[in-house]
């Protein structure tokens, strides 16, 4: 253990620091394009639906085939990584922002607009931060699924711990192997204990 | 006239027409009440006021102006809503709930506290109830901060849709009370929608009574007692609750007989015999030449006379009990049936006979009364009661279309 932090320690430092910029990278977009379109999605009549599905066909692509198919578009490197696990995180950010806003009571909503509030007013002051709770835990399973995919983004020259991993099954070399993988549980685990933390923070308070 | 809606009308997408020709014309400080069965209209025509919903055709003015010109937003928060279920900000404070319009209005943060605090006090709750959130509160509680947000802006015109539905009757009581003093002592305009008749009869200054997206009637409580437009007014009002309020909304003058035997004083005791005589009564009412009440003659007493010629003057009795022809039965009731007398005389305000009240006919409108909507093979004993009793009983009481 000593020997292997001796050895690999400032490389470790580095990978880990590589694979959190390409899932934070990766959850960010997500959330930045997921967050509005789940919003609007509850404010269509149709569509909503058919956007869902389609999310949820492209989580069932397999990873190692939807980094391939990066490939071609993105070449090598940490770009393609990124838009793969972004399009990965989509879909539970999608789905819990669509299910936290049509959780909103219509009561609420209907007061809020009853009182004389605009559309962005009702959104800012009373629907998002309603539904805020739903949406986080949203972001948070997209957290801890894009730290752990990231792993495969190794394989197409994107680095992170996974570069560990794969090296490891190459050589037969366990504490490699070990290595990459216990980081990564470590930093899931940390990440998403964070995440908790943050979820309960936007939680109304008379909810908590 | 501070509310006014002409010829409104609106259909839904579906093609449902919702409200049809619905007009109304409401003054500062009035008390509306919309009553009627369940898919009358009336929340479709309360949420036209403030557009939380548009009218197909008709207009709506507010203090003169047409609403439809007006930005829905601005005029929403120159409104207080009081919707179902209070619809309070379950992640706000009571203080925040309170200060929502005023706030979105752009008050200083001082102007705010202290109209929370004046608000909070008007909901006669703890001043310390503002720093709680709505879910700690009870259901009457998150009620009466419904309303009182709704004033919070000092909205002259606040819109109440079944606000009290869902309450236990103290609480109820309570918060009629509250809404009651806010339209009387501080002048607020209310339109109220309501399925409860008794709430309506007695909050408000106007009742909206509703069918099929149509006005059925629209009056004041009492003259809706007195003469229910159809049948469907009468069904909706409820047999019981008509004849119990008999007594508070009849007037002496619907139930006297008119015509009653009377003489002038310079007639004389033979003319007063014969008079008694050819309308078989043993009293005559004396009036002078206007019709003003003098006083009353007794067969008794003229018995005790010879002379024929004696002016009627002469034994005229002239302390007389008489009833106003205005006053409610209610009101007169007790000290005719005191007097112990059979007749009592009518007059109107210039103190003119108009009429004569039999005891019998007001003791029977008290007893019904007393005894409420009769059983199946019962009648009432007033003939007024007996007609109401019809038209609540007869095949399907349904609105003529
Ligand atoms: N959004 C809607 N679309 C179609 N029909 C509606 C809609 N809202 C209400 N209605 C219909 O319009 C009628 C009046 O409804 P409403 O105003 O809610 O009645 P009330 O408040 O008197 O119970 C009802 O028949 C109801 O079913
Ligand atoms: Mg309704």
């Amino acid at each position: 253990m000593m020997h292997f932090l001796a050895t690999y320690g400032t490389q470790l430092l580095s990978k880990t620091g590589q694979h959190l910029l390409i899932s934070a990278a990766a959850l960010g977009l997500g959330v930045i394009v997921a967050v509005p379109l789940g919003i609007l999605l509850t404010r269509m009549k149709h569509g909503a639906n058919l956007v869902m599905s389609l999310a949820g066909v492209l989580q069932t692509i397999p990873a190692m085939a939807l980094l391939a198919m990066m490939i071609p578009i993105f070449g090598i490197g940490s770009t393609p990584a990124i838009v793969a696990l972004f399009i990965y995180s989509l879909l539970p950010i999608l789905r819990n922002t669509y299910l936290g806003m049509q959780g909103v009571s219509p009561t609420v909503r209907d007061a809020a607009k009853g009182m004389g509030m605009t559309w962005w007013q009702m959104m800012t002051r009373a629907e998002i931060p309603l539904a805020a709770p739903v949406i986080m835990s949203g972001i948070r399973l997209s957290a801890t699924y894009v730290i752990a995919w990231a792993t495969l983004a190794s394989y197409i020259g994107a680095g992170g711990l996974g570069d560990f991993i794969f090296n490891g099954l190459n050589l037969y070399r366990s504490d490699l192997i070990l290595g990459g993988s216990i980081p990564v549980i470590l930093l899931a685990l940390l990440v998403d204990y964070l995440l908790g933390k943050v979820e309960r923070a936007v939680m109304p308070k008379p909810l908590r | 006239m501070l509310l006014s809606m002409e010829h409104l009308r609106k259909e839904y997408p579906n093609g449902k027409i919702a409200v049809d020709d619905f007009n109304l014309e409401v003054d500062r400080g009035e008390f509306i009440a919309f009553i009627g069965t369940s898919g009358s209209g009336k929340t479709t025509t309360m949420r036209m006021i403030n557009r939380m919903l548009n009218q197909t055709s008709g207009t709506i003015k507010i203090n003169g102006k047409d609403i439809s010109k007006m930005d829905p937003v601005k005029l929403r928060r120159s409104i207080g809503y009081v919707i179902q279920n209070t619809g309070l900000m379950p992640h706000m404070t009571i203080q925040e709930n309170i200060e929502m319009v005023p706030k979105l209005l752009g008050w200083s943060k001082e102007k705010r506290e202290e109209q929370a605090h004046k608000m909070i006090a008007l909901a006669q709750l703890p001043d310390e109830m503002l720093q709680r959130y709505p879910g700690e509160l009870s259901g009457g509680q998150q009620q009466r901060i419904g309303v009182v947000r709704a004033l919070a802006a000092d909205q002259e015109l606040i819109l109440m849709d079944e606000p009290f539905g869902a309450l236990d009757p103290i609480t109820r009581e309570s918060l009629q009370d509250l809404v009651k003093h806010l339209q009387k002592d501080l002048g607020k305009t209310f339109i109220f929608v309501t399925h409860d008749m008794d709430e309506a009869l007695n909050l408000s200054t106007k009742v909206v009574i509703m069918s099929q997206g149509k006005q059925v009637q629209v009056d004041t409580p009492e003259n809706i007692l007195r003469h229910p437009a159809n049948e469907f007014v009468t069904n909706l009002i409820g047999e019981e609750r008509l004849i119990r309020a008999q007594p508070n909304i009849l007037t002496v003058s619907q139930i006297m007989l008119k015509n009653p035997a009377a003489i002038t004083p310079d007639k004389t005791l033979e003319d007063a015999i014969e008079q008694m005589h050819e309308r078989r009564v043993d009293t005559l009412l004396v009036t002078d030449k206007t019709g003003v009440l003098q006083g009353f003659v007794d067969l008794d007493d003229i018995n005790r006379i010879a002379d024929a010629h004696t002016p009627v003057s002469r034994f005229t009795q002239d302390r007389v009990f008489y009833v106003k022809a205005n006053a409610l039965i209610g009101d007169t009731v007790d000290r005719i049936l005191k007097k112990g007398v059979k007749n009592v005389p009518v007059v109107d305000e210039d103190k003119r006979l108009v009429g004569i009240v039999t005891r019998t006919a007001l003791v029977d409108i008290v007893y019904d009364a007393l005894h409420g909507a009769p059983d199946a093979n019962e009648k009432p004993a007033s003939p007024i009661n007996a007609d109401i009793h019809a038209a609540a009983t007869r095949e399907g009481g349904e609105m003529p279309q």
